[in-house]
């Protein structure tokens, strides 16, 4: 496979590497002379080119023709799309990916046919939120080592334990549920209390049992 | 009319000067620093930030935009502001500042007015030396036949 990747950044540089280790036939463009030479001391000086990815000269001297894949993970997007949509149009390069830094760019990555977008930004968004979803279990403490941890949970109504008295839930062998929080108030938890859209429940758990108590608890 | 000017360097300041006296213009600018250029009274209003930025277009008024002119120094930056305003905005008229006279032809063809002032000001001041009348502007975009795509 003949790719291509244009900018030399440190993601440009770790993916040249790996693929240049997989026995890929790879060139990475690079138009800052001395960042350029900096390249070519890592992955070899065949496999660097110094110039714009963005200008047609350029992409017709690395050959955007031949190319199966073309990757545009400069820092800037303007110059990915510009990459990307110059290597789609005018060259009919079949695979096109890009980094993308502003997530609300994707949109127009995607519009004009790009095939993959990446966004570090967005990826790191959705596993923060992921975090501090309803129904997930966030990780407050460990004890014995890890082995034990206690886990904090914020019940939403689409919760199928929510509206269930406890002793109805089927929690995992030493799993317990240790307290509730409720409009601010902390509460004891024993069988009979019934589980609340919006409580935060904290819950001691082994830690190879705190899957079963996600599925458990979440909707 | 409601016109956006994103970029306000020497083009895009004379350009929002010549507007502003007949229509509502929007200036947009990264650079504080160069609004200056617009003078102390000018009719503008003026934005600071990118215009890739769909929050920094939307507070310049993009959805209510007739007419839509990227004239940073960038072509990369002018091309993905002319299509995040033609494609997330319709904006119905745009024109392109492109330096490089190749990317410029390449994105004619996909539809965008683009102005590359080198081969304007070359095809007018040769208009100029051979006395012929000046022509209409997207015949100077034309590239002399040396200058081959692929």
């Amino acid at each position: 496979m003949y790719l291509v990747l244009v900018g030399g950044g440190n993601v440009g540089i770790q993916l040249a590497k790996r693929m240049l280790a997989k026995g890929h036939e790879l060139i990475l463009m690079e138009r800052d002379p001395k960042r350029a030479q900096r390249i070519a001391t890592v992955i070899g000086e065949d496999s660097v080119f110094l110039g714009d990815g963005c200008e047609i000269a350029t992409q017709k001297a690395v050959g955007f023709a031949r190319a199966d894949v073309v990757v545009a993970v400069t820092g800037d997007d303007e110059d990915n799309l510009v990459v990307c949509q110059m290597a789609k149009q005018l060259w009919d390069v079949k695979r096109i990916l890009a980094r993308v830094n502003d997530p609300s760019h994707e949109t127009i990555f995607r519009h004009i046919g790009v095939d993959l977008t990446v966004s570090a930004t967005g990826i790191i968004e959705q596993l923060l939120e992921q975090q501090i979803a309803d129904d997930e279990l966030i990780p407050i403490g460990a004890l014995s080592r890890g082995q034990i941890e206690v886990v904090e949970v914020r019940l939403s109504q689409r919760s199928p334990a929510t509206g269930k008295q406890v002793r109805e839930l089927t929690l995992p062998p030493q799993t317990n549920i240790v307290w509730i929080i409720r409009d601010g108030q902390g509460m004891i938890v024993d069988g009979s209390t019934v589980l609340q859209d919006e409580d935060m429940l904290v819950a001691v758990v082994p830690s190879e049992r705190a899957e079963e108590l996600r599925l458990l608890l979440k909707a | 009319m409601n016109i956006i000017v994103f970029g306000c360097g020497r083009t895009g300041a004379a350009l929002a000067l010549h507007l502003s006296p007949e229509h509502k213009v929007t200036v947009i600018e990264q650079n504080p620093e160069a609004l200056r250029r617009l003078g102390e009274r000018h009719g503008c209003k003026v934005v600071v930030g990118s215009g890739i930025d769909e929050e920094v277009l939307m507070r310049a008024g993009i959805d209510q935009c007739d007419t839509f002119f990227a004239v940073t120094r960038g072509d990369n930056t002018n091309l993905m502001a002319a299509q995040v305003a033609q494609i997330n905005f319709k904006v119905p008229k745009i024109c392109v500042r492109v330096a490089d006279p190749h990317r410029a032809e390449a994105y004619r063809k996909l539809g965008l007015f683009c102005i590359t002032p080198s081969a304007l000001m070359a095809g007018m001041m040769a208009d100029w030396f051979h006395d012929t009348p000046y022509k209409p502007i997207d015949e100077y975009n034309h590239l002399p036949d040396y200058l081959e795509l692929k």
